[in-house]
């Protein structure tokens, strides 16, 4: 997996974390992997929504001590 | 223009008052899909927010100008900002306040019926979830029915009428929704009525609500009838007061039927659910009017905004009291049940005592619809 960036909106609540995801992503290549760390519990299914949406591949995704962890491959 | 916001209780009065709505609803769309703000002349369009990062230029022509527009999602955040984006654009549109985290959790109380000697009978309408609880009042005391977790809003209306609460009862354990009756009773010193079937692993204190008992109300007496009515849980006990008003828990709803499966044993209880609804009700007076502790679709409100109705027009009407044939009530009952409710397996927990999330939990656990009926 070629994570090329690290995102942490940990603590921050719904629509900040998508925000911040979409505007990162917008900033690497096709095929290049971001990982991001939430602890807002309702993006487990806005972030699978909205990567369906895009085309983006969430390549796996974790949950360590109530964060979040995404890990996004941009189509 | 402006953002305005809106509260769950502005809304629940659209909602009942029949008045024009147009909700943009910013969820995903599974989550609209699986519950949304119901009302009758209401109009939906669900985009979810994160498709309209980009601006909202593209749905400006699907946003009436002509109406009231109302911005939801599901704990507001996102709602804000779809809100002031069309602001920008020149619209004039408010969000819900809390999202549906606050409508799953407002409560509307209605008056519903009068009692002798000045008493009243108020239903508390759970619009967002589709929960009904009911307070009896007469000379100074109150008795409880079904009341949701949302305990300050019946100790706070009985203080605002001047009564103290004297009995609260649940008509069983309750799977769709945790019960504020316990902590209503250890909070006022009321007493706490449940019916012991469905109390075998509660872990506190209660009295057995059974067959037989009478609980008189003010000192003009109001009579509490106490009916064993099982099928929804093996405990399902119904309420009758002043020889008037029916309350069927979760046996009888207005169009639809309880449920027998969400404690497991459908199977099991499905021939008591048929004895309840074919053999007890039909024995009781058809001018008692029926309160149930649920409704699931909007169009089971009355004109009022009320849920109750005529027994013997239910006997008529309502399709889940007219299959003759056994079988065909069985299969109804058992096969092709609509999905559970949301954590009800953790929901019945907390009711029995044996668990007790945090408030947040308790407020994650119950999002959603309710269930508990089949049509």
């Amino acid at each position: 997996m070629n994570i090329i960036k690290t995102l942490d909106v940990k603590g921050l609540a719904c629509p900040m974390p998508i925000v911040k995801t979409k505007k990162a992503i917008d900033t690497i290549a096709s095929g290049e992997v971001l990982e991001v760390l939430v602890t807002d519990k309702g993006a487990l299914n806005d972030f699978t929504a909205w990567a369906k949406a895009g085309g983006h591949n969430i390549v796996e995704q974790k949950e360590d001590a109530g964060v979040l962890s995404f890990f996004i491959e941009k189509a | 223009m402006t953002v305005n916001t809106c509260t769950a209780a502005d809304v629940a009065r659209k909602v009942i008052e029949k008045k024009e709505l147009f909700i943009l609803d910013v969820r995903n769309e599974d989550a609209f899909e699986d519950w949304k703000i119901e009302g009758q002349k209401f109009e939906y369009l669900n985009i979810p927010y994160f498709e309209l990062l980009d601006g909202v230029e593209e749905i400006l022509p699907k946003i009436p100008t002509d109406k009231d527009v109302l911005i939801v999602c599901a704990k507001e955040g996102s709602s804000i900002m779809i809100a002031e984006m069309l602001s920008v654009e020149g619209l004039d549109v408010c969000y819900l306040a809390g999202g549906m985290k606050s409508w799953s959790m407002y409560l509307e109380p209605i008056k519903v019926g009068e009692l002798p000697n000045g008493g009243e009978l108020y239903q508390f309408i759970r619009l967002g979830k589709g929960c009904l609880s009911y307070m009896v009042i007469s000379e100074g005391e109150a008795a409880l029915i079904d009341a949701v977790r949302f305990t300050e809003v019946f100790t706070n209306f009985a203080h605002e009428k001047g009564v103290e609460i004297k009995h609260v009862f649940d008509t069983h354990l309750h799977a769709d929704h945790i019960s504020g009756g316990r902590a209503i009773a250890t909070a006022t010193g009321a007493k706490y009525y449940l019916p012991k079937a469905d109390a075998i692993e509660v872990v506190f204190e209660y009295t057995e609500l059974a067959d037989g008992l009478t609980v008189q109300l003010g000192s003009s007496k109001i009579d509490v009838g106490v009916l064993y009515s099982p099928g929804h849980t093996i405990g399902s006990t119904s309420l009758v007061i002043d020889g008037k008003y029916l309350f069927t828990g979760d046996i009888l709803f207005i169009d639809s039927i309880g449920r027998p499966d969400l404690a497991g044993l459908a199977e099991d209880w499905v021939g008591d659910l048929r004895e309840t609804l074919y053999r007890r009700y039909r024995e009781l007076a058809e001018d008692l009017i029926v309160h149930p502790s649920h409704f699931m679709k909007i169009d089971e409100l009355n004109e009022d905004g009320t849920v109750a109705k005529r027994l013997g027009d239910l006997f008529v009407e309502n399709y889940g009291l007219n299959i003759k044939d056994e079988e065909e009530f069985r299969t109804l009952v058992t096969e092709n049940l609509p999905p559970q409710p949301n954590a009800y397996q953790e929901i019945r927990r907390v009711n029995m005592g044996e668990i007790t999330p945090d408030n947040e939990a308790q407020t994650e656990m119950e999002i959603g619809p309710n269930r508990c009926a089949v049509r």
